[in-house]
């Protein structure tokens, strides 16, 4: 089987696709990319159709190596690139040839980066998606992350033909994050005081924070009631436990539960809040359900109006 | 009924403030409805008690026309009776071995441990609602004598097929995980196996009944022994 070996896995490297959806009613979650934006920049920089496989990256350490010619691109948190010990920049498509080795260093910014190849890796769905979800031991290779010696299939192609991604459009990643919410769910059982307690503070990422859900810490919020009858969760939702700090419920989220919710952050920010690690400070602001729908609308006009341009592979400057 | 904003691109529609079979009946009548009506403007829907998070997609509609189809799903909704969902028989070994809270829930419950069995087996629940982890599903009600809240601790491993209680719920581990529910005996029937046809023995709306069955039989039937830690 031809592809990339994994010759170190690294913090946690998982195979994502775009998702697994109309899977919530035998109880499974959705899986897929925590920073959309950056995991369809990888694959828009290798010329792949949206939503194809790519390997998601959480803080970094993967060392790969190929047994063939391909196009590669990483993007998201700045975990840097090495190709066979040379620096390559992110957010650009690099040609990879026989025996090359792939080197992912530690985010120095950011927490989540994405690595595509022309094609997208080659993995059977289960439900309907490749999206790996540890939790579930669903998707992926075998339902887990990548492991020494996996092999990562793919088909060859051709290394020209790279992308870039201009600096003026990448993304920064920052230590804290603003957080647009669409106040719903439970929040009319907040009293206007915990509501406004909620909007005005500052949170803190904690140590629990992973592809389930970010428990943050500060000051507390308590609904009128410790618990609801157990309903939908959706993406972004905003829990609050009897401790009444919060935890927003990400991509590997249970699909459902029975603590009550204040509202959801708007899926634009999630990926910022994923782009965090613990000690991060976060604060939460209210947006209406059609302002979130019109910030959604842009972000995909400004993803789809934005153009790669191309770079000469063998001429590039070394970052 | 009401309708209320869940996050972006969510609506969730509230039936009722408790759970019944009539107000699970409703959710499900919506649920098809709506499949239905949104088609592919619809991503996903999940189903509960006594609520439907209606999840869309906004790049092709919005929550105007979402709550406008939501408004005609539920105006002809019948107040009609609960439908019957199909009755599937789940086998239970019903003993301490496999289920390590059975002696001290009938001792709570002032029981003999063989009533709590016959009271467990006695009632035919509804399948509520699947979730919380692929293939877990909410049944209820148990009888208000053996019902028992969770664990203060949870156990950290819960070997798959344990048959559990917490309040009023009853359900079936179909994987081995974290728990924190009151285990009283195991099931051998697999709950969910991607390879199988149909993936899952019930779905949202069916009926069940557990019948007890001995320590021999449930080892005939693949039934493995394994403690929970």
């Amino acid at each position: 089987m031809n592809g990339l070996r994994v010759i170190q896995p690294g913090i946690l490297a998982l195979i994502q696709d775009a998702g697994r959806f109309g899977q919530h009613r035998i109880g499974l979650s959705n899986g897929g990319p925590l920073d959309p934006e950056a995991f369809h920049w990888a694959n828009r920089l290798c010329g792949n159709p949206p939503g194809v496989s790519a390997v998601e990256i959480t803080i970094g350490g993967l060392l790969l190596e190929s047994d063939l010619s391909t196009r590669l691109a990483v993007t998201g948190a700045n975990t840097g690139l090495q190709i066979n010990g040379i620096a390559k920049p992110l957010w650009q498509s690099h040609p990879i040839h026989p025996g090359d080795r792939i080197e992912l260093g530690f985010a120095t910014s950011g927490t989540r980066a994405y690595l595509a190849v022309a094609g997208g890796f080659d993995i059977p769905p289960s439900f309907c998606s490749s999206a790996t979800v540890v939790r579930e031991g669903i998707g992926g290779l075998n339902g887990g992350r990548l492991k020494e010696n996996d092999t990562l299939p793919c088909r060859p192609s051709t290394g020209s033909g790279c992308l870039r991604l201009a600096p003026e459009f990448q993304p920064n990643y920052c230590s804290e994050a603003c957080l647009r919410v669409v106040p719903g769910y439970q929040n009319q059982l907040f009293s206007k005081i915990d509501q406004r307690r909620f909007f005005s503070s500052d949170y803190r990422v904690s140590e629990h924070c992973d592809r389930m859900g970010y428990r943050l810490t500060g000051p507390a919020v308590h609904a009128a009631v410790d618990g609801i009858l157990s309903e939908g969760i959706c993406l972004g939702a905003i829990q609050i436990p009897t401790d009444g700090q919060p935890i927003v419920l990400l991509n590997d989220r249970q699909t459902i539960g029975g603590y009550p919710k204040i509202g959801s952050v708007i899926s634009a920010d999630l990926a910022k809040l994923a782009q965090l690690g613990p000690g991060a400070d976060v604060s939460f602001t209210p947006v209406s359900i059609e302002e979130a729908h019109t910030i959604h609308c842009l972000a995909r006009d400004r993803f789809q109006r934005i153009r790669p341009s191309p770079v000469d592979p063998e001429g590039e400057a070394d970052a | 009924m009401k309708v209320q904003v869940a996050g972006e691109n969510a609506l969730i529609i509230y039936f009722g403030q408790q759970a019944s079979p009539g107000i699970s009946a409703q959710v499900q009548q919506a649920a098809a409805r709506l499949t239905r009506l949104l088609a592919d403007d619809l991503i996903d829907l999940i189903p509960s008690y006594a609520s439907l998070l209606v999840i869309f997609d906004p790049d092709s509609t919005d929550h105007f026309r979402v709550r406008r189809v939501i408004q005609a799903a539920l105006n002809e909704l019948d107040a009609a009776l609960p439908e019957a969902g199909r009755l599937v028989e789940l086998p239970v070994y019903y003993h301490s071995e496999v289920g390590p809270d059975l002696d001290s829930l009938a001792n709570d419950a002032g029981l003999s441990t063989n009533e709590v069995i016959e009271r467990h087996q006695a009632q035919e629940y509804r399948v509520y609602a699947i979730g919380f982890a692929p293939g877990f599903a909410y049944l209820g009600e148990v009888d208000q004598s053996i019902a028992r809240p969770r664990l203060s601790t949870p156990r950290l491993k819960v070997p798959r097929g344990s048959v559990a209680i917490a309040d009023r719920q009853t359900a079936v581990y179909p994987a081995t995980s974290p728990g924190g529910w009151n285990l009283i005996g195991r099931c051998p029937t697999p709950m969910f196996d991607p390879q199988a046809d149909p993936i899952m023995p019930v779905s949202v709306g069916d009926r069940v009944r557990f019948q007890a069955i001995t320590r021999e039989r449930f080892l005939e039937l693949g039934g493995m022994l394994e403690p929970p830690a």
